[in-house]
């Protein structure tokens, strides 16, 4: 017999009142339904009106740290990057 | 007390004790399921179960009046005053025996308390209604692992079948209906626990059909747990459940 594989998955969380899906931890489970119960039972503690993701680790692509300069630095010093030299016109709100 | 108000604290007390002890046999598993998320899981479901005995045992003692409580209730009485359903008392066994004891009793439940919802007692249906909820998800997470294994390996498969075969005995008692059932079913409060039957076995069909399992023969059935008489593993369960609180009577905690 073999034994099952219980691979990692990451959780995700929006609580009720939440906008946005926030990354909360990571559990174990043999498959896709049991991955949301498991989360579901440590996570949320059956907060009514959350949502749930579930995510095998194995699917995320991550940044790499020794990217970082490549990745994120270039834009800090390039100000002509930044619209930031218009005027916003009365009329237009929310900017 | 009325004979109506003696029924209807039976029926209550019913309805707390098969919760309570099935919550005691979860809570025997704590730290020694398969896996850590199991572990979690069964204990989640023990504990709602001992909600929903807390609300019914608390209803049974404000009907019995004489400064009887939920403690009392749970703690003082012995197994000829215990009503349960033979079902919930039996031994864990192995993750087998305790998922199939499961299965069938959510299922039950989930009937039941959807049925009790709709009671002309506001007390009880208040409290099905929150239960409901609850048996929701645990007829998903016990359905769910009744297909993983009965679909699962051959040995999984025959595992979880030895042991529907080894219960089923005792699933004819859940529509058994005694004259306290009859006479507050009569008047809107109760549910006749025999018109459960069907639903029930369609629905439990319809998953073990999922689950490539058999739906166990007839057999000969034990009842006798709503009445006080239990098979021998309850008075074990009650030396231990009751033991602290019978060597120190009345304390706090």
């Amino acid at each position: 017999m073999t034994q099952s594989h219980w691979p990692l998955y990451e959780v995700f969380i929006r609580s009720k009142q939440g906008l946005a899906h926030r990354h909360v931890g990571s559990v174990h489970a043999a498959d896709d339904q049991m991955a949301l119960e498991n989360a579901r039972d440590a996570y949320t503690r059956r907060g009514e009106g959350s949502s749930i993701w579930v995510v095998k680790s194995e699917n995320l692509v991550a940044t790499q740290p020794e990217d970082r300069e490549a990745f994120f630095d270039p834009s800090d010093d390039k100000i002509y990057r930044h619209p930031t030299f218009y005027t916003i016109p009365d009329g237009i709100k929310n900017m | 007390m009325t004979t109506t108000n003696a029924s209807l604290r039976t029926y209550a007390l019913r309805l707390g004790d098969t919760p309570l002890i099935l919550s005691h046999r979860l809570g025997e598993w704590c730290g020694h399921a398969p896996e850590l998320e199991i572990d979690m899981a069964l204990a989640n479901i023990g504990l709602d179960l001992l909600g929903q005995a807390r609300n019914f045992l608390t209803y049974a003692a404000q009907l019995s009046g004489d400064g009887v409580d939920e403690d009392s209730l749970a703690y003082t009485r012995d197994e000829l005053d215990f009503n349960n359903l033979l079902l919930a008392e039996q031994p864990n066994g192995g993750f087998n025996d305790t998922l199939v004891r499961q299965f069938l009793l959510d299922n039950y439940h989930q009937l039941l308390y959807r049925a009790l919802s709709e009671s002309r007692d506001p007390q009880l249906a208040a409290i099905a209604a929150k239960s409901l909820k609850e048996a929701d998800y645990h007829v998903r997470y016990s359905s769910g692992w009744m297909i993983r294994l009965g679909d699962g390996t051959d040995l999984s498969h025959d595992k979880v079948q030895q042991s529907l075969n080894a219960l089923w005995r005792f699933t004819d008692e859940l529509f058994n209906a005694d004259g306290v059932e009859l006479e507050l079913a009569a008047q809107g409060i109760a549910v006749d626990p025999e018109s459960l039957r069907q639903p029930w076995l369609a629905q439990v069909g319809n998953t073990l059909k999922q689950a490539t399992l058999q739906l166990p023969q007839e057999v000969p059935y034990r009842r006798g747990g709503k009445q006080g008489q239990h098979t021998e593993h309850l008075g074990f369960i009650l030396a231990e459940m009751q033991f602290l609180q019978r060597a120190y009577p009345n304390c706090n905690w």
